[in-house]
Protein backbone atom coordinates (compact mmCIF):
# COMPACT_ATOMS: atom_id res chain seq x y z
CA UNK A 1 0.00 0.00 0.00
CA UNK A 2 1.02 3.51 -0.92
CA UNK A 3 1.95 6.06 1.87
CA UNK A 4 1.51 9.28 -0.41
CA UNK A 5 -1.78 10.10 0.19
CA UNK A 6 -3.25 13.57 -1.11
CA UNK A 7 -6.61 13.10 -0.62
CA UNK A 8 -8.14 12.14 2.83
CA UNK A 9 -11.72 12.85 4.08
CA UNK A 10 -13.32 10.40 6.74
CA UNK A 11 -17.15 9.39 5.77
CA UNK A 12 -18.69 8.53 9.46
CA UNK A 13 -22.09 6.69 9.22
CA UNK A 14 -23.87 5.10 12.49
CA UNK A 15 -21.09 6.24 14.59
CA UNK A 16 -18.07 4.05 12.25
CA UNK A 17 -15.76 6.43 10.94
CA UNK A 18 -13.94 4.99 7.90
CA UNK A 19 -11.36 7.31 6.58
CA UNK A 20 -10.94 7.29 2.22
CA UNK A 21 -7.70 8.20 0.79
CA UNK A 22 -7.06 8.89 -2.60
CA UNK A 23 -4.51 10.18 -5.11
CA UNK A 24 -7.30 11.21 -8.00
CA UNK A 25 -8.90 14.39 -7.63
CA UNK A 26 -12.15 13.30 -9.56
CA UNK A 27 -12.79 10.25 -7.16
CA UNK A 28 -11.84 12.69 -4.02
CA UNK A 29 -14.62 15.18 -5.38
CA UNK A 30 -17.34 12.41 -6.03
CA UNK A 31 -16.66 11.07 -2.74
CA UNK A 32 -16.95 14.35 -1.16
CA UNK A 33 -19.62 15.54 -2.71
CA UNK A 34 -21.45 12.45 -2.18
CA UNK A 35 -21.04 11.66 1.65
CA UNK A 36 -21.19 15.71 2.45
CA UNK A 37 -23.49 14.96 5.09
CA UNK A 38 -21.26 12.20 6.52
CA UNK A 39 -18.21 14.11 6.45
CA UNK A 40 -16.41 13.87 10.21
CA UNK A 41 -12.75 14.37 11.61
CA UNK A 42 -13.36 11.61 14.17
CA UNK A 43 -10.36 9.08 14.62
CA UNK A 44 -11.02 6.35 11.60
CA UNK A 45 -11.57 2.85 12.78
CA UNK A 46 -10.65 1.65 9.00
CA UNK A 47 -8.24 3.34 6.30
CA UNK A 48 -9.61 2.52 2.72
CA UNK A 49 -7.54 3.44 -0.14
CA UNK A 50 -9.15 4.27 -3.21
CA UNK A 51 -7.64 3.39 -6.58
CA UNK A 52 -9.35 4.70 -9.74
CA UNK A 53 -8.74 2.58 -12.92
CA UNK A 54 -10.46 3.35 -16.40
CA UNK A 55 -11.97 0.13 -17.11
CA UNK A 56 -14.64 -1.76 -15.30
CA UNK A 57 -12.23 -4.32 -13.39
CA UNK A 58 -15.01 -7.34 -14.41
CA UNK A 59 -17.47 -8.13 -16.37
CA UNK A 60 -20.14 -5.97 -15.44
CA UNK A 61 -22.56 -8.24 -14.76
CA UNK A 62 -20.95 -10.04 -12.43
CA UNK A 63 -22.75 -10.10 -9.56
CA UNK A 64 -21.59 -9.10 -5.90
CA UNK A 65 -18.99 -11.89 -3.71
CA UNK A 66 -17.88 -11.32 -0.25
CA UNK A 67 -15.89 -14.16 0.78
CA UNK A 68 -12.87 -14.38 3.19
CA UNK A 69 -9.15 -15.29 2.30
CA UNK A 70 -6.82 -16.13 5.11
CA UNK A 71 -7.20 -12.55 7.13
CA UNK A 72 -9.28 -10.30 4.59
CA UNK A 73 -12.14 -10.04 3.68
CA UNK A 74 -12.76 -9.62 -0.59
CA UNK A 75 -15.46 -8.23 -2.00
CA UNK A 76 -16.00 -7.94 -5.88
CA UNK A 77 -18.33 -7.23 -8.03
CA UNK A 78 -18.25 -6.04 -11.92
CA UNK A 79 -17.80 -2.17 -10.98
CA UNK A 80 -15.60 -2.48 -7.88
CA UNK A 81 -12.77 -5.19 -6.23
CA UNK A 82 -11.88 -4.69 -2.93
CA UNK A 83 -10.11 -5.98 0.12
CA UNK A 84 -10.16 -5.45 3.69
CA UNK A 85 -8.17 -6.29 6.88
CA UNK A 86 -10.31 -7.20 9.78
CA UNK A 87 -7.22 -7.13 11.46
CA UNK A 88 -5.19 -4.17 10.36
CA UNK A 89 -8.10 -2.07 9.76
CA UNK A 90 -6.99 -1.32 6.36
CA UNK A 91 -8.34 -1.72 2.75
CA UNK A 92 -7.99 -0.64 -1.26
CA UNK A 93 -10.66 -0.53 -3.17
CA UNK A 94 -10.37 -0.30 -7.32
CA UNK A 95 -12.93 1.10 -8.99
CA UNK A 96 -13.81 3.75 -11.76
CA UNK A 97 -14.97 6.95 -11.25
CA UNK A 98 -18.80 5.32 -10.89
CA UNK A 99 -20.30 6.31 -7.60
CA UNK A 100 -22.41 3.68 -7.01
CA UNK A 101 -19.78 1.27 -6.75
CA UNK A 102 -17.59 2.66 -3.44
CA UNK A 103 -21.62 2.62 -2.19
CA UNK A 104 -21.76 -0.47 -2.41
CA UNK A 105 -18.42 -1.16 -0.96
CA UNK A 106 -19.20 0.75 1.70
CA UNK A 107 -22.67 -0.70 2.45
CA UNK A 108 -20.98 -4.76 2.48
CA UNK A 109 -18.52 -3.13 4.84
CA UNK A 110 -20.77 -1.88 7.39
CA UNK A 111 -22.96 -4.75 7.10
CA UNK A 112 -19.71 -6.83 7.98
CA UNK A 113 -18.71 -4.48 10.81
CA UNK A 114 -22.81 -4.22 12.09
CA UNK A 115 -23.06 -7.96 12.87
CA UNK A 116 -19.96 -7.63 14.77
CA UNK A 117 -22.14 -5.09 16.66
CA UNK A 118 -25.69 -6.07 17.48
CA UNK A 119 -26.57 -4.35 14.28
CA UNK A 120 -27.68 -4.61 10.63
CA UNK A 121 -28.66 -2.95 7.13
CA UNK A 122 -32.07 -3.43 6.33
CA UNK A 123 -33.93 -2.50 3.07
CA UNK A 124 -36.27 0.04 4.33
CA UNK A 125 -36.78 3.31 5.45
CA UNK A 126 -36.90 5.43 8.21
CA UNK A 127 -37.99 8.36 9.62
CA UNK A 128 -37.63 9.98 13.02
CA UNK A 129 -41.00 11.62 14.35
CA UNK A 130 -41.31 12.95 17.77
CA UNK A 131 -37.50 11.72 18.79
CA UNK A 132 -38.36 8.00 17.39
CA UNK A 133 -37.53 6.11 15.01
CA UNK A 134 -40.07 4.30 12.72
CA UNK A 135 -38.83 1.80 10.00
CA UNK A 136 -40.39 0.88 7.03
CA UNK A 137 -39.43 -2.28 5.49
CA UNK A 138 -39.92 -3.98 1.71
CA UNK A 139 -38.76 -5.10 -1.17
CA UNK A 140 -38.15 -2.74 -4.32
CA UNK A 141 -41.75 -1.40 -5.39
CA UNK A 142 -43.28 -2.31 -1.43
CA UNK A 143 -43.75 2.16 -0.98
CA UNK A 144 -40.38 3.24 0.54
CA UNK A 145 -39.61 6.11 -0.92
CA UNK A 146 -43.67 6.83 -1.76
CA UNK A 147 -44.08 6.74 2.14
CA UNK A 148 -40.96 8.82 2.71
CA UNK A 149 -42.35 11.08 0.20
CA UNK A 150 -45.70 11.40 1.81
CA UNK A 151 -44.04 12.13 5.54
CA UNK A 152 -45.19 15.17 7.52
CA UNK A 153 -42.40 18.36 6.83
CA UNK A 154 -41.89 18.01 10.64
CA UNK A 155 -40.44 14.48 10.34
CA UNK A 156 -36.67 13.90 9.75
CA UNK A 157 -35.72 11.35 7.02
CA UNK A 158 -33.02 9.28 7.78
CA UNK A 159 -33.44 6.62 4.23
CA UNK A 160 -35.76 6.37 1.67
CA UNK A 161 -33.76 2.45 1.02
CA UNK A 162 -31.41 1.42 3.17
CA UNK A 163 -31.81 1.27 7.23
CA UNK A 164 -28.84 1.42 9.72
CA UNK A 165 -29.92 -0.40 12.83
CA UNK A 166 -27.42 -0.95 15.79
CA UNK A 167 -28.15 -1.70 19.66
CA UNK A 168 -26.57 0.38 21.85
CA UNK A 169 -27.04 -1.10 25.37
CA UNK A 170 -30.13 -2.13 25.63
CA UNK A 171 -31.40 0.09 22.51
CA UNK A 172 -31.54 -0.21 18.76
CA UNK A 173 -31.48 2.87 17.39
CA UNK A 174 -31.41 3.66 13.53
CA UNK A 175 -29.28 5.96 12.33
CA UNK A 176 -29.18 8.36 9.29
CA UNK A 177 -27.54 7.12 6.00
CA UNK A 178 -26.27 8.41 2.26
CA UNK A 179 -27.84 5.31 1.35
CA UNK A 180 -30.44 6.43 -1.18
CA UNK A 181 -33.45 5.12 -3.30
CA UNK A 182 -35.59 6.45 -5.90
CA UNK A 183 -35.97 9.97 -3.84
CA UNK A 184 -32.29 10.21 -4.52
CA UNK A 185 -31.72 12.41 -1.69
CA UNK A 186 -29.20 11.38 1.32
CA UNK A 187 -30.89 10.89 5.19
CA UNK A 188 -29.67 13.23 7.89
CA UNK A 189 -27.11 12.67 9.33
CA UNK A 190 -28.37 11.78 13.25
CA UNK A 191 -30.14 9.01 15.08
CA UNK A 192 -33.07 8.10 17.23
CA UNK A 193 -33.68 4.96 19.60
CA UNK A 194 -36.69 2.04 17.03
CA UNK A 195 -39.91 2.46 18.15
CA UNK A 196 -41.79 0.36 15.87
CA UNK A 197 -41.43 -2.04 12.47
CA UNK A 198 -43.32 -1.83 9.92
CA UNK A 199 -43.65 -3.96 6.81
CA UNK A 200 -45.31 -2.68 4.27
CA UNK A 201 -47.81 -3.60 1.57
CA UNK A 202 -49.85 -1.35 -0.59
CA UNK A 203 -53.51 -1.36 -0.25
CA UNK A 204 -57.15 0.47 -0.78
CA UNK A 205 -57.15 1.57 2.48
CA UNK A 206 -55.01 1.83 6.09
CA UNK A 207 -54.27 -0.92 8.20
CA UNK A 208 -51.78 -1.96 10.85
CA UNK A 209 -51.73 -5.28 12.20
CA UNK A 210 -49.28 -6.76 14.82
CA UNK A 211 -47.25 -9.62 13.59
CA UNK A 212 -46.42 -12.97 16.00
CA UNK A 213 -42.51 -13.00 16.51
CA UNK A 214 -42.03 -15.36 14.22
CA UNK A 215 -43.94 -13.93 11.25
CA UNK A 216 -42.21 -11.03 12.04
CA UNK A 217 -38.42 -12.68 11.67
CA UNK A 218 -39.55 -14.09 8.45
CA UNK A 219 -40.36 -10.71 7.26
CA UNK A 220 -37.08 -8.90 8.42
CA UNK A 221 -34.84 -12.12 7.52
CA UNK A 222 -36.13 -11.51 3.70
CA UNK A 223 -34.88 -7.51 3.76
CA UNK A 224 -31.94 -7.40 6.08
CA UNK A 225 -28.67 -7.04 3.39
CA UNK A 226 -25.98 -9.76 4.39
CA UNK A 227 -23.22 -11.11 1.78
CA UNK A 228 -20.82 -12.72 3.40
CA UNK A 229 -20.60 -17.06 4.28
CA UNK A 230 -19.42 -16.18 7.29
CA UNK A 231 -21.00 -19.17 10.21
CA UNK A 232 -19.94 -16.51 12.48
CA UNK A 233 -21.45 -13.33 11.90
CA UNK A 234 -24.49 -15.18 10.39
CA UNK A 235 -25.25 -16.28 13.71
CA UNK A 236 -24.52 -12.86 15.05
CA UNK A 237 -27.33 -11.45 12.29
CA UNK A 238 -29.75 -14.16 13.46
CA UNK A 239 -29.52 -13.36 16.84
CA UNK A 240 -29.84 -9.66 16.17
CA UNK A 241 -33.10 -9.62 14.58
CA UNK A 242 -34.29 -12.45 17.12
CA UNK A 243 -33.49 -9.75 19.90
CA UNK A 244 -34.86 -6.97 17.72
CA UNK A 245 -38.43 -8.49 17.27
CA UNK A 246 -38.47 -9.54 20.72
CA UNK A 247 -37.68 -5.59 21.59
CA UNK A 248 -39.54 -3.62 19.11
CA UNK A 249 -43.32 -3.60 17.88
CA UNK A 250 -43.29 -5.40 14.77
CA UNK A 251 -46.36 -4.68 12.52
CA UNK A 252 -47.51 -5.54 8.58
CA UNK A 253 -48.59 -1.69 7.26
CA UNK A 254 -51.60 -2.22 3.95
CA UNK A 255 -51.26 1.61 2.57
CA UNK A 256 -52.96 3.60 0.54
CA UNK A 257 -50.16 6.07 -0.37
CA UNK A 258 -51.71 9.57 0.35
CA UNK A 259 -50.55 11.10 3.69
CA UNK A 260 -53.36 10.11 5.68
CA UNK A 261 -51.27 7.03 6.30
CA UNK A 262 -48.84 8.48 8.39
CA UNK A 263 -51.70 9.94 10.94
CA UNK A 264 -52.17 5.65 11.13
CA UNK A 265 -48.47 4.98 11.70
CA UNK A 266 -48.68 8.25 14.37
CA UNK A 267 -51.67 6.40 16.24
CA UNK A 268 -50.20 3.18 16.47
CA UNK A 269 -47.60 4.67 18.47
CA UNK A 270 -49.85 6.41 20.59
CA UNK A 271 -49.15 10.11 19.47
CA UNK A 272 -51.70 12.05 18.42
CA UNK A 273 -52.40 12.31 14.72
CA UNK A 274 -50.83 15.72 12.64
CA UNK A 275 -54.53 16.94 11.32
CA UNK B 1 -35.55 -52.03 6.91
CA UNK B 2 -32.63 -49.45 6.73
CA UNK B 3 -32.41 -46.40 9.13
CA UNK B 4 -32.39 -42.80 8.62
CA UNK B 5 -29.32 -40.68 10.91
CA UNK B 6 -29.89 -37.15 10.69
CA UNK B 7 -27.62 -34.64 11.85
CA UNK B 8 -27.34 -30.44 11.58
CA UNK B 9 -25.38 -28.89 9.30
CA UNK B 10 -22.48 -27.11 10.77
CA UNK B 11 -23.19 -24.26 8.64
CA UNK B 12 -26.13 -22.66 9.87
CA UNK B 13 -26.97 -20.70 12.78
CA UNK B 14 -30.11 -21.47 14.87
CA UNK B 15 -32.40 -19.75 17.53
CA UNK B 16 -35.53 -20.48 19.43
CA UNK B 17 -38.33 -17.71 18.91
CA UNK B 18 -41.77 -17.90 20.63
CA UNK B 19 -41.83 -21.74 20.16
CA UNK B 20 -40.46 -21.62 16.46
CA UNK B 21 -37.02 -22.34 15.32
CA UNK B 22 -35.10 -19.88 13.00
CA UNK B 23 -32.45 -21.37 10.81
CA UNK B 24 -30.15 -19.63 8.61
CA UNK B 25 -28.35 -21.54 6.08
CA UNK B 26 -24.64 -19.04 6.53
CA UNK B 27 -23.83 -20.49 3.02
CA UNK B 28 -26.47 -19.17 1.23
CA UNK B 29 -28.50 -16.79 3.95
CA UNK B 30 -31.18 -19.19 3.30
CA UNK B 31 -33.33 -18.86 5.93
CA UNK B 32 -36.48 -21.25 7.33
CA UNK B 33 -38.70 -21.04 10.03
CA UNK B 34 -40.01 -24.74 11.78
CA UNK B 35 -43.13 -25.32 13.65
CA UNK B 36 -43.44 -26.89 16.97
CA UNK B 37 -43.28 -30.46 15.29
CA UNK B 38 -40.29 -29.87 13.12
CA UNK B 39 -38.58 -28.32 15.80
CA UNK B 40 -38.89 -31.12 17.56
CA UNK B 41 -36.89 -33.62 15.07
CA UNK B 42 -34.70 -30.82 14.29
CA UNK B 43 -33.81 -30.63 18.27
CA UNK B 44 -33.40 -34.16 18.33
CA UNK B 45 -31.01 -34.82 15.23
CA UNK B 46 -28.00 -35.88 17.33
CA UNK B 47 -26.53 -38.54 14.35
CA UNK B 48 -26.90 -41.46 16.29
CA UNK B 49 -30.75 -41.70 17.04
CA UNK B 50 -32.64 -43.34 14.39
CA UNK B 51 -35.03 -40.80 12.54
CA UNK B 52 -37.88 -43.65 13.65
CA UNK B 53 -36.59 -43.70 16.90
CA UNK B 54 -37.18 -39.73 16.93
CA UNK B 55 -40.72 -39.99 15.64
CA UNK B 56 -42.15 -42.76 18.30
CA UNK B 57 -40.67 -41.00 20.90
CA UNK B 58 -40.51 -37.12 20.17
CA UNK B 59 -43.42 -37.14 18.20
CA UNK B 60 -46.09 -39.73 18.53
CA UNK B 61 -45.59 -39.15 22.50
CA UNK B 62 -46.28 -35.27 22.46
CA UNK B 63 -48.21 -34.49 19.41
CA UNK B 64 -51.11 -35.84 18.45
CA UNK B 65 -50.40 -37.39 14.92
CA UNK B 66 -50.94 -40.81 13.23
CA UNK B 67 -47.78 -42.69 13.39
CA UNK B 68 -47.72 -43.62 9.95
CA UNK B 69 -48.50 -39.96 9.09
CA UNK B 70 -46.06 -38.47 11.40
CA UNK B 71 -43.08 -41.00 9.87
CA UNK B 72 -43.79 -39.75 6.29
CA UNK B 73 -43.90 -36.34 7.51
CA UNK B 74 -40.91 -36.56 8.90
CA UNK B 75 -39.14 -38.34 5.74
CA UNK B 76 -40.50 -34.82 3.55
CA UNK B 77 -38.84 -32.89 6.06
CA UNK B 78 -35.73 -34.55 6.33
CA UNK B 79 -35.57 -34.75 2.53
CA UNK B 80 -36.38 -30.66 2.02
CA UNK B 81 -34.06 -29.48 4.69
CA UNK B 82 -31.27 -32.09 3.43
CA UNK B 83 -31.62 -30.02 0.10
CA UNK B 84 -31.05 -26.94 1.62
CA UNK B 85 -27.81 -28.31 3.14
CA UNK B 86 -29.37 -28.00 6.55
CA UNK B 87 -29.45 -31.34 7.92
CA UNK B 88 -26.99 -34.17 7.14
CA UNK B 89 -28.49 -37.50 6.53
CA UNK B 90 -27.07 -40.79 6.16
CA UNK B 91 -28.13 -44.38 6.93
CA UNK B 92 -25.56 -44.73 8.96
CA UNK B 93 -24.89 -43.00 12.49
CA UNK B 94 -23.03 -40.05 12.09
CA UNK B 95 -19.44 -40.17 14.49
CA UNK B 96 -18.76 -38.21 17.71
CA UNK B 97 -17.19 -35.56 15.86
CA UNK B 98 -20.06 -34.53 13.49
CA UNK B 99 -22.55 -34.14 16.05
CA UNK B 100 -20.41 -32.36 18.23
CA UNK B 101 -19.48 -29.68 16.01
CA UNK B 102 -23.15 -28.66 14.77
CA UNK B 103 -23.90 -25.05 16.30
CA UNK B 104 -26.02 -25.19 19.93
CA UNK B 105 -29.20 -22.93 19.06
CA UNK B 106 -30.31 -20.75 21.70
CA UNK B 107 -33.32 -19.97 23.42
Amino acid sequence: MTTSFQHRCIVEIGGIPIAVSTGDLGLFGLIERRYSGFLSDSRPELEIELQRVEQPVSSPDEDVRVYREVEEWVLHRGDFRARWSPLSGQGTVRQNLNPYAFDSVLRILHSLLLAERHGFLLHAASVICDGKACLFSGVSGAGKTTLARLAPQEATLLTDEISYVRRAVEVYSAYGTPFAGELAQPGENCAAPVSALFFLEQGPENLVEELPAPEAMRRLMRNILFFADDPGLVENVLNTACDLVSRVSACRLVFYPDAKVWDVVRQFQGLPAYV
Amino acid sequence: MSETYITRSSAIAARMLAGEMMVMNSVDSTFFTLNPVATAIWQAADGRTPLREIVRTKICEQFDVDPMQAEKDAQEFVTDLSQHGILLVSSEPFPDTAASTRPEEKP
